[in-house]
């Protein structure tokens, strides 16, 4: 077995961070990633019990927290069955060879001579030795993983899925969110924000909403203000009497939402060259275009919910953030205490897709908690600030130039990229990066947000180096410096736009010297894993085949961060009085699959997610506020206007596994609009394809 | 404050709340209710439907005044070792990511199998238009319902 181990083990080396083994037979799994609604604890629950070899009911899997759990980081990126599964499986083997040592030791037999059968340890002529609980007293697990004496082998591959460990709760409605926790006392707290960003709070007379029914206390600091009430609909009403009495400064300017795409061009930026082959288009590139995506909310079904309590210089939250270790560090250093005062347990939310309003709400919730010492405060926000205030996936604009040789082979291949960026989580910045935060100190405006880089795959950048065989590539991305609208990690990051425009122009190359797009795409492929995706998802779909009148099929491909997992979509459109996706065919290769179905349903949740962002997203703006403040200025897909997905696995399970939770975000625009252009003969590169967009593209072409 | 005898769940509950608390809150904060989940405070997402004398309403916005007849929750409809078919057929498909819409989408279809036992998919889909999913888990939503009713999927 190699001797290399998982990230998540150097930084927590003991096996008993991870795993007990109770008296009792039961085990506790302890991790890092937290549940999203994505199964995650679920494939460790199921890749632990397999490793160990016992039922799975065995097996509870506690959600994260800074205290007690490992740190391992963000759940984020796709990473977390190949950074925590690689993780729990080597503890858990580790578990096991350990027990099976005691097993051996005490029956007087070799190692080698002692089977596991069942959850018990057995000789070679089938006498029972003990189980795992007779010998959890013997056994300890407060050693350091990678004891070089331990003959240890992983377990192989799993092919049973479990069910899902959280869903009975959910199908009963069993109190399981952040939403249901209860504490005796528990206090509600609505925070009022600002009309708009920088909006600093002039006056805020507050008298007659002290004396509304059970207002408790009305906290001012900064611009930050909050009511603290007894009942939920009491806080609910002070804050909307609080708002109206409450008088703002006019706050910063955003750009013009009619120009968009030209403030993001001229916006104060860092360059940084991705790619510099030195591409050469000589007098005329085959295809010049430029491809834009609006700013894009999370727009978690959930608005974001935290708890809080603080007494005696100590603070516990209770909330949903995917990252509940950094978070920590944050809400100390913003409210001047020590690291180790802060206590922060992750409860399942409604699903993010990203960095949404968890961690500001946690904040919000620990700041009242500190004016309410002894009581536990739990903070909701509002369905109008959940879609204004949380941060979005950036608008990015990209201009393309790509030159075809007289083989029709693509050669140079010329990119460029305007975009904020991509990561504004706790720890980006020293201070300043939770909105309540912001807001008490007086800040206009949140610093920029950053990019990850290139080892964790990058941010606005991610996808724009195409991973086809082209000659000649440049590469050009210009984070922007400035950030009026607030930005952070939205599902894919910057992979949704940049394969959105790959995957248009080289359409549009195709279609310009007479080639079939998927020919096209195939010849310059040469990575095999990247051809099977795209020819089992063409076969499945009926590539080639004619189609009716109004209707449309378009292509497009995806290997995610160019090192993950292999995405291709065949997307089905009818486009008559309005643009409908009948059908996505999707091929994916994610390596080896822990839990088949838990893959499956992630793609098809993906496909359709990315679905609704390409035909109805888009956040609204003026220029001092955000608009779209509910789901009727904010529309998301609806259950009539929603594909039939049909996801084909290639389960590879001799490859590392390489992540499911994001690949299908960029190829599934991309594929929609090709096959737009396909059924109207118009192409159509600004995003969303509402009728606007689509009828302003058939304008410019005519 | 004002007094209030509800029926939840075929139980009676006599709660003391103010008059314009909306039901939700009652049923999830007096009650104990958590099944109902606050998504919009607006009537827009459906996560809050629970059904009013056999009718899928959004309980965010409705006060618990108006209330008028009984009132069934997705905690009420099924238990373990008796599941209600919707139920069985959401565990049996996997049908969830996050869950969070499950209550209402769950409430809205049971309201639909007892109109009609036999729907097809569009009229699944039709029945839950007022129900939204950010997470993508329509198709499985859809799936499920017409397991339940013992339909095609």
């Amino acid at each position: 077995m190699t001797t290399q181990l998982p990230p998540s083990l150097i930084t927590n080396p003991w096996i008993s961070t991870w795993l007990t083994v109770a008296a009792d037979g039961t085990m506790g799994l302890r991790v890092g990633k937290v549940e999203l609604g994505q199964g995650i604890l679920t494939a460790l629950t199921q890749l632990a019990a397999h490793e160990l070899d016992v039922a799975p009911e065995t097996v509870t899997a506690a959600a994260t927290n800074t205290v007690t759990s490992p740190d391992e980081g963000y759940t984020a990126g796709s990473l977390s069955i190949t950074v925590s599964g690689a993780a729990v499986r080597r503890v858990c083997a580790e578990t096991r060879e350990l027990f099976r040592r005691a097993a051996a030791r005490k029956a007087e037999l070799n190692v080698t001579d002692v089977r596991l059968v069942s959850g018990a340890f057995v000789g070679p002529d089938g006498t029972r030795i003990a189980s795992y609980a007779e010998l959890s007293g013997v056994v300890d697990l407060h050693v350091r993983v990678g004891d070089p004496t331990l003959d240890v082998e992983l377990a192989p591959p799993v092919s049973k899925d479990l069910a899902r460990i959280d869903l009975p709760d959910k199908v009963l409605g069993r109190p399981r969110f952040i939403h249901d926790l209860e504490f005796d006392g528990m206090l509600h707290a609505r925070v009022v924000r600002p009309p708009g960003p920088g909006a600093h709070l002039e006056d805020a007379p507050a008298d007659h909403v002290s004396s509304m029914p059970g207002v408790e206390q009305i906290v001012r600091d900064g611009d930050f203000l909050a009511v603290i009430a007894r009942r939920e609909g009491q806080a609910t009403q002070a804050a909307a009497a609080l708002a109206v009495a409450a008088s703002w400064s006019e706050g910063i300017e955003l750009p013009d939402p009619q120009d968009l795409e030209g403030w993001l061009r001229t916006a104060d930026a860092e360059t940084s060259h991705v790619r510099t082959d030195g591409a050469r288009h000589g007098d005329a590139p085959t295809v010049v275009a430029t491809y834009s995506r609006p700013y894009l909310a999370h727009a978690s079904i959930g608005p974001s919910c935290a708890v809080a309590h603080y007494d005696d210089g100590r603070l516990a939250v209770w909330c949903h953030s995917q990252g509940v270790f950094t978070l920590g560090r944050a809400i100390a250093a913003a409210l001047d205490l020590s690291p180790e005062a802060v206590v922060v347990q992750h409860v399942e939310g409604a699903g993010a897709y990203g960095h949404n309003a968890a961690d500001d709400v946690a904040m919000d919730a620990a700041l009242l908690a500190t004016r309410m010492p002894g009581t536990h405060v739990r903070v909701l926000w509002s369905r109008s600030d959940e879609l204004s205030w949380a941060p979005f996936g950036a608008a990015m604009v990209a201009d393309v130039s790509a030159s075809v040789d007289e083989h029709g082979a693509i050669t140079d291949w010329s990119y460029e990229l305007w975009s904020n960026g991509h990561m504004a989580r706790p720890g980006y910045a020293p201070r300043h990066v939770l909105l309540a935060d912001a807001h008490r100190a007086g800040i206009p405006m949140l610093p920029p947000a950053v990019d990850p880089p290139a080892d964790r795959g990058y941010g606005s950048q991610r996808n724009a180096d195409p991973y086809y065989d082209f000659a000649r590539v440049d590469v050009t991305v210009h984070r922007l410096l400035t950030m009026p609208i607030r930005t952070s990690s939205l599902r894919s990051l910057g992979s949704n736009l940049n394969t959105f425009a790959v995957e248009s122009a080289i359409d549009e190359l195709a279609l310009a010297i007479g080639r079939d797009p998927l020919e096209m795409r195939l010849a310059h492929l040469s990575d095999p894993r990247a051809r099977e995706v795209l020819s089992t998802a063409a076969d499945a779909a009926g590539w080639g085949a004619p189609l009716a009148e109004g209707r449309g099929r378009g292509v497009a491909f995806c290997r995610y961060k160019n090192r993950s997992s292999y995405c291709a979509v065949v997307a089905d459109v009818e486009a008559t009085d309005r643009l409908r996706v009948t059908r996505l065919t999707i091929a994916v290769d994610v390596g080896q699959a822990v839990n088949l179905d838990g893959v499956r349903n992630q793609v098809e949740g993906g496909a359709i997610q990315a679905t609704s962002w390409a035909l109805f997203e888009q956040v609204r703006f003026d220029r001092h506020s955000v608009t779209s403040t509910d789901w009727e200025s904010y529309p998301i897909a609806r259950f009539d206007q929603v594909p039939q997905v049909e996801v084909h696995l290639l389960h590879r399970p001799d490859e590392p596994p390489l992540g499911a939770g994001e690949a299908t975000q960029g190829p599934v625009p991309a594929a929609i609009g090709n096959a737009l252009a396909d059924a109207l003969g118009v192409r159509v590169r600004t995003l969303p394809f509402t009728p606007d967009n689509i009828v302003a593209a058939i304008d410019a072409q005519s | 404050m004002a007094s209030f005898t509800l029926t939840v769940n075929g139980r009676e509950y006599d709660v003391d709340v103010p008059a314009d608390t909306s039901l939700l809150e009652v049923l999830r904060n007096d009650i104990g209710d958590k099944s109902p989940k606050f998504g919009c405070g607006l009537g827009q997402c459906g996560a809050c439907i629970v059904l009013i004398e056999g009718h899928p309403t959004p309980s965010c916005d409705t006060p618990v005044e108006y209330v008028r007849g009984e009132v069934r929750t997705l905690a009420g409809l099924g238990r373990v070792g008796a599941l209600h078919p919707l139920q069985a057929a959401f565990l049996e498909l996997q049908a969830g990511q996050c869950g969070y819409c499950i209550a209402g989408i769950i409430m809205s279809a049971a309201a639909l199998l007892r109109d009609n036992p036999r729907p097809t998919r569009d009229e699944v889909s039709a029945a839950l238009e007022r129900n939204l999913c950010r997470c993508g888990t329509h198709g499985r939503f859809v799936d499920a319902v017409l397991a339940a009713a013992g339909s095609e999927t």
